[in-house]
């Protein structure tokens, strides 16, 4: 994939050579300059969404977000993630998300503001969290130096057969050799069934209310002593009948 | 280069000075990762819409997910550095897979509380208060 990428990023280099002249576009490095493109734009969206009021622009933020990182996800090697990220996230989730803004978007729900000492509070500790993640981020050498010599194979077969319970990917570097690798077969039933039983749920939850009809009991409960509607009467009278009935 | 490295940090200056000319590492993506869970953090804790609240979880979700990726990535990894192999691609799908399905059902309670209270409001769901 990253050969394809790259090949079909020559001729626009040598194009971009002709029209800035003295940069040294042979001197960029293509996929960082993807990276710092699509990170910028993931990032960029992310605080977006913290920072917008109004809920119909912070899922549009939330899209621009998710579908960058999917980018990042391709050019990390992990295509078979990356196209489920626009599949799942982008295309499923988030229209749920954006389902769910219609839904309840009433005018005085639309942008609820947040006071401003508590978006200065979050604000510090956000930035007491970010900072310590940068840190450890920062802080493991080999992380810093990419080799870069490595071209890997596709993702997909080796992800469906482990799926299947079955490994055919190489052991990844620094583990022995004849260590035991598990398959996802297990997990993979485990959530087949979760998503059936979150349908279940989410339709049970969100289904259209009925109408109410007050059950008997509550009617007879309400009704104080002996004044008992004719109606009520009747009820209680033929669930007699059928109870004697059915004894 | 010198003005992209002006005024930062002397511990990220050796990672933003070749941003352009050197490859990215797996720091490049754990600092996009730690980016995007502080967001969603803030954007959880700081949201008094519910919705809002749902697009922070998936905010985080999407963080954990980009540093599983990095973490597996073929390309990124420096010399000498462990790697998850594919297992960070397996992990980084079971996480999209759970995100839908907490998706769905956050909601479904979501749409349920607004049926009840009329607003989506969560400052307005103190029923259970003493």
């Amino acid at each position: 994939m990253m050969s394809i990428m790259l090949a079909s990023i020559v001729p626009m280099s040598g194009m971009l050579a002709a029209l800035v002249g003295p940069w040294p576009v042979a001197a960029v490095n293509w996929h960082s300059v993807l990276f710092l493109l699509f990170a910028a734009v993931a990032c960029a969206c992310a605080v977006a969404v913290v920072l917008a009021d109004n809920v119909v622009r912070m899922a549009f933020y939330l899209v621009l977000s998710l579908a960058a990182t999917a980018g990042l996800f391709f050019l990390a090697g992990a295509e078979f993630v990356g196209a489920m990220q626009l599949m799942i996230y982008v295309g499923g989730t988030l229209v749920l998300l954006v389902f769910g803004v219609m839904l309840t978007a009433q005018s005085p729900f639309v942008a609820i503001k947040t006071s401003t000492s508590d978006r200065v509070l979050a604000g510090l500790v956000g930035a007491a969290l970010l900072a310590v993640l940068l840190q450890a981020a920062f802080r493991v050498e080999p992380w810093r130096r990419p080799a870069m010599a490595a071209v890997a194979a596709p993702a997909a077969t080796p992800i469906g057969m482990a799926l299947l319970g079955v490994r055919v990917d190489e052991p990844a570097a620094g583990t022995p050799p004849a260590a035991v690798r598990s398959g996802y077969l297990l997990p993979f039933e485990i959530v087949s069934v979760h998503l059936l039983v979150v349908l279940v749920g989410a339709a049970y939850l969100a289904r259209a209310k009925r109408r109410r009809t007050p059950r008997a009991i509550d009617v007879a409960a309400s009704s104080v002593g002996p004044v008992v509607t004719a109606r009520e009467a009747v009820r209680s009278s033929a669930s007699a009948l059928v109870s004697g009935g059915q004894r | 280069m010198s003005l992209l490295a002006t005024g930062l940090s002397p511990v990220a200056v050796p990672l933003f000075a070749g941003l352009l000319d050197a490859p990215v590492g797996v720091a490049h993506y754990l600092v996009v990762g730690a980016i995007l869970f502080t967001s969603g953090v803030v954007c959880m804790a700081l949201k008094r819409n519910a919705l809002g609240v749902l697009m922070g979880i998936e905010l985080v979700l999407n963080g954990a997910n980009v540093n599983f990726v990095a973490f597996s990535s073929p390309y990124l990894r420096g010399e000498g550095a462990a790697s998850l192999g594919l297992d960070g691609q397996l992990i980084a799908l079971f996480v999209i897979l759970l995100a839908a399905a907490e998706a769905a059902v956050a909601l479904a309670i979501t749409l349920n509380f607004y049926n009840n209270h009329a607003t989506v409001d969560i400052d307005r769901a103190d029923d259970l208060k003493g």
